[in-house]
């Protein structure tokens, strides 16, 4: 019975340092409507900042909890420039470029921190007061855990009082439901946001404090709780602080218990609920229908098919590449099967997205099905990799076609939510189920077959498959289907009213993108010859995001621009030192400046030509 | 002859009763109009028969003369599409990153059952139908245009264009003329009304305007909270003394120079 309640009693306290997480995401996005990755970042720093303070100025219980209020709000602080400076610029970006800019943050913040509190985990001391345990039914609590418990339901009490007891809270709150009947009553909008981001940042900032007593304070701290966070958020509803609370002390409670039936379960449990209480109530616990948008997608150019002109340019540009193994050099070689492989990859995401626009924040689920699919029939059933390139499609699409049947009752950020959830899942499992998955090891001794085996005919294959898919996805793009899906991103309304089913058109919209990326996982698998869980992980998801984004969302050709720049750079700063300031600092600057991509950057060039050469083409 | 039995139609929202025990039926050929003050029901009505909303009790007999008659009650609103009822939306809903032509397309296409089909050129399917449709709706010109550019008015024509691709038996149009310059209102009616008797079409829709009412209706059905309180001609209607009440609290209100001013008022 002590046990029982020890267990619960810790599921608690951690659900407090959660809480204070996902309450500041959920405020956040309630007013501001940006899915904030870098809400980590600030619970990271938050830790960092405590930790420094606490070792400083050691003066006892005052200087403690003086510190983790300090470090809470120079959070806010930080939040609130990065506000200022950033987020402004983006409020009426999709959701896509706020999330690939907080990507950004997250990025530089982590050099950040490696350059002032170096790479190795940092341990602080107790908290003074609290640093025993107490003897509850013959077991012992940590102090300092009911500590825990209670700051926060205090903290919710605090928050709620503020938004109901306040001027200000009222003003959020009526933002949270209906912005633009805010501004039109003549509130200052600008100074709205920027407050509210602090006091999320600060919320944040506080969570990663509290927990420099429970846990060393490290370079992972971010990423790992930020799925989590959203989870919670998600669970709870977006914008609903008291659904923030309850989420997360019902995640931490059916974690602390799952464990002991389950050890392995922690990596999983908070995405099987999220998806079981998004189809039960697919805006969360407590939110309301129709909050879940970020800002409306403005119409695009019609779609056009390739000109004479152009289907000669690619297939000087296919010949071209045909050609490069005569040049023999076998870096190059390697580089481009890289870049064919992350071609296909963004290619699928750009059509989920810019064609039929569900945005998915989880897109290397369906890569890494491919892989580790196929890694895994190679490994258990020994079939050649032939087989294997035919098993990985399939296996990628089954998997979106499981997924995505929950994926597309939902839309806007709930949907990019259930994608990330999904990827989440199937990450968890690949890194646990050691027996099978092999764990963090991964899955070695995947090579091509014999003729296949040179770094030419690897490179001839990738060329061929990865040409086939993205003709096909430009084929699929121009045909009925592909209208159906952009007519719904359009007026899902119109489509239902022509006698269509939009869901299931999504659905194997789905379907066929999982295969594609399944199809760019087997490749990478066999052209490494390995495959290990972060090509589930959610850099990788972003990694796809950020190409799309780069290349420009709208335009087919944009993947292609995206995925060669993203993966030149990429090879070009990952042997630098603090190679993600850098990134973070490009990612930054290119969401900011061109938020229309690479293509976007280009188009006003084709369109003088175009308007030049006549009006040939306006058929 | 009719065409659409509605009988003992009923909806409430909570506690209230947005439409009660409404029966009407929709001859062949006929021109009906469905009036009624702002929450009389109008809306609800509407979207019980096109599928939007499930009603809570009542019939809706769907009886084209060629083939079977069929429930709509709980039906999908794409499924009563298929059985040959078009529709305009009262806030237009056509795809916008589309060319007008396109937007005709698509409901060929899905009438045609090539939506699922990966590999055709979408924009060269049915396109001299299309067209045809276009044309009917003096629309041929702008084809090539993005829907995007389009101004309001011409929208509007281009819903007419996609709700007459299938062919259908019987068109629904919410507030056909609603944010249309009087002029534009005056046109739209006509070419639908030109429309209608070239094709045969029923056609039931809800307007605000009288004077579109009044001037296009074979019949009129006026609603108020939720009860059908009369039907008729427009004769019939401007004399009814209760309708008269409910519109203006009695007095001479259906004179057509007070139809106008009232009308002038509302804009």
């Amino acid at each position: 019975m002590g046990f029982y309640l020890a267990q619960l009693l810790t599921g608690l306290a951690n659900a407090s340092s959660l809480f204070l997480i996902a309450s500041g995401l959920s405020i956040i996005f309630g007013v501001t409507r940006i899915v904030n990755f870098a809400h980590g970042s600030f619970f990271m720093i938050g830790a960092y900042l405590a930790y420094s303070c606490v070792t400083w100025f050691d003066v006892g219980i005052l200087g403690f909890w003086g510190s983790m209020l300090f470090a809470a709000l120079c959070v806010a602080v930080i939040g609130g420039v990065i506000e200022i400076l950033l987020l402004r610029r983006l409020y009426k970006s999709p959701e896509l470029f706020q999330l690939v800019a907080t990507f950004g943050i997250v990025l530089v913040v982590q050099d950040i921190a490696l350059a002032i509190w170096g790479a190795e985990d940092l341990l602080g001391p107790r908290a003074p007061g609290l640093d025993r345990a107490v003897r509850i039914l013959g077991e012992p609590i940590p102090e300092y855990d009911l500590a825990l418990i209670v700051i926060g339901p205090l903290v919710l009490g605090l928050v709620w009082l503020l938004f109901h007891r306040t001027h200000w809270g009222i003003l959020v709150r009526a933002a949270t439901q209906d912005r633009e009947m805010v501004a039109a009553l003549g509130v200052n909008q600008q100074w709205l946001f920027t407050s509210t981001f602090m006091l999320g940042s600060f919320l944040a900032g506080l969570g990663g404090a509290l927990q420099v007593p429970r846990e060393s304070v490290s370079l992972l701290m971010d990423l790992s709780i930020i799925g989590e966070a959203f989870v919670v958020v998600v669970i709870g509803g977006m914008g609903s602080v008291t659904g923030a609370f309850i989420a997360a002390i019902l995640i931490s409670v059916l974690n602390s218990f799952g464990i002991l039936l389950f050890p392995s379960i922690s990596l999983l449990l908070p995405f099987l609920v999220m998806a079981v209480v998004l189809i039960v109530r697919p805006w969360g616990l407590l939110g309301k229908p129709g909050s879940g948008h970020g800002a409306p997608e403005a119409p695009q150019d019609p779609l056009r098919l390739l000109g004479k002109r152009a289907i000669w340019a690619w297939a000087l540009i296919l010949a071209a590449l045909l050609t490069l193994p005569l040049a023999d050099d076998g870096f190059l070689l390697v580089l481009m099967v890289d870049v064919l492989i992350a071609i296909l990859f963004a290619a699928s995401l750009q059509f989920l997205m810019g064609v039929g626009g569900m945005v998915s924040f989880g897109h290397a689920a369906y890569f890494g099905l491919g892989a580790y699919g196929a890694a895994l029939c190679v490994k258990y059933a020994n079939i050649s990799m032939e087989f294997a390139l035919v098993a990985g499609p399939v296996i990628g699409a089954l998997g979106a076609l499981f997924f995505g049947w929950f994926c597309v009752r939902l839309s806007g950020v709930y949907l990019a939510m259930l994608t990330l959830a999904a990827a989440q899942i199937l990450w968890g499992i690949a890194f646990q189920w050691q027996d099978v998955t092999g764990g963090d090891d991964g899955i070695l001794g995947l090579w091509p077959s014999e003729w296949a085996s040179s770094q030419s005919a690897y490179f001839y294959l990738t060329l061929v498959l990865c040409s086939i898919g993205l003709m096909l996805l430009r084929r699929i793009a121009h045909s009925p289907f592909g209208y159906v899906l952009r007519g719904g991103r359009d007026s899902a309304l119109r489509i239902e009213a022509i006698g269509l089913d939009l869901k299931a058109h999504q659905w194997m919209g789905f379907a066929l993108v999982g295969g594609l990326a399944g199809l760019a996982g087997v490749l990478f698998a066999f052209s490494k010859g390995s495959i290990f869980p972060d090509s589930l992980s959610i850099p990788h998801s972003v990694d796809a995001l950020i190409m799309v984004l780069l290349g420009g969302i709208q335009s087919l050709i944009g993947p292609i621009l995206g995925a060669v720049s993203f993966i030149l750079l990429e090879d070009w700063i990952s042997r630098l030192d603090y190679w993600r300031f850098i990134f973070g600092t490009i990612i930054l600057l290119i969401v900011v400046t061109a938020p229309n991509g690479l293509a976007g950057l280009l188009a006003p060039l084709w369109h003088k030509r175009r308007q030049r050469s006549g009006k040939g083409q306006s058929q | 002859m009719s065409i659409l039995t509605i009988e003992g139609l009923s909806k409430s929202f909570g506690g209230v009763e947005a439409v009660k025990n409404v029966s009407f039926t929709l001859n062949e050929g006929e021109f009906l109009a469905l009036i009624g003050p702002n929450g009389a029901g109008k809306s609800t009505c509407f979207n019980m028969i096109n599928g939007y909303l499930k009603p809570d009790k009542g019939k809706l007999l769907l009886q084209p003369q060629e083939s079977k008659s069929r429930n709509l009650v709980g039906k999908k609103p794409r499924q009563i599409w298929r059985w040959g009822v078009g529709r305009t939306f009262q806030i237009t809903a056509t795809f916008a990153s589309m060319t007008v032509r396109e937007n005709v397309q698509m409901a060929l296409i899905s009438h045609h059952k090539k939506s699922f089909n990966l590999w055709a050129r979408a924009s060269h399917l049915d396109r001299d139908q299309a067209e045809q449709l276009l044309e009917k709706v003096s629309m041929l010109d702008m084809a090539g245009q993005a829907c995007s550019e389009l101004a309001y008015g011409d929208l509007k024509r281009l819903e007419l264009a996609i709700a007459l691709a299938h062919d259908p038996k019987l068109l629904l149009m919410d507030e056909p003329t609603a944010g249309m310059a009087p002029s534009e209102r005056t046109a739209l009616m006509e070419l639908v009304a030109q429309i209608v008797k070239d094709q045969g079409l029923s056609v039931l829709f809800t307007e605000h305007d009288m004077d579109v009412v009044f001037e296009h209706a074979d019949r009129i059905l006026v609603l108020n909270r939720g009860e059908l309180i009369a039907q008729g001609t427009a004769e019939q209607i401007r004399n009814d003394a209760l309708v008269q009440e409910v519109y203006l609290g009695g007095g001479s209100v259906f004179a057509k120079e007070t139809a106008n001013e009232a009308h002038h008022a509302e804009t």
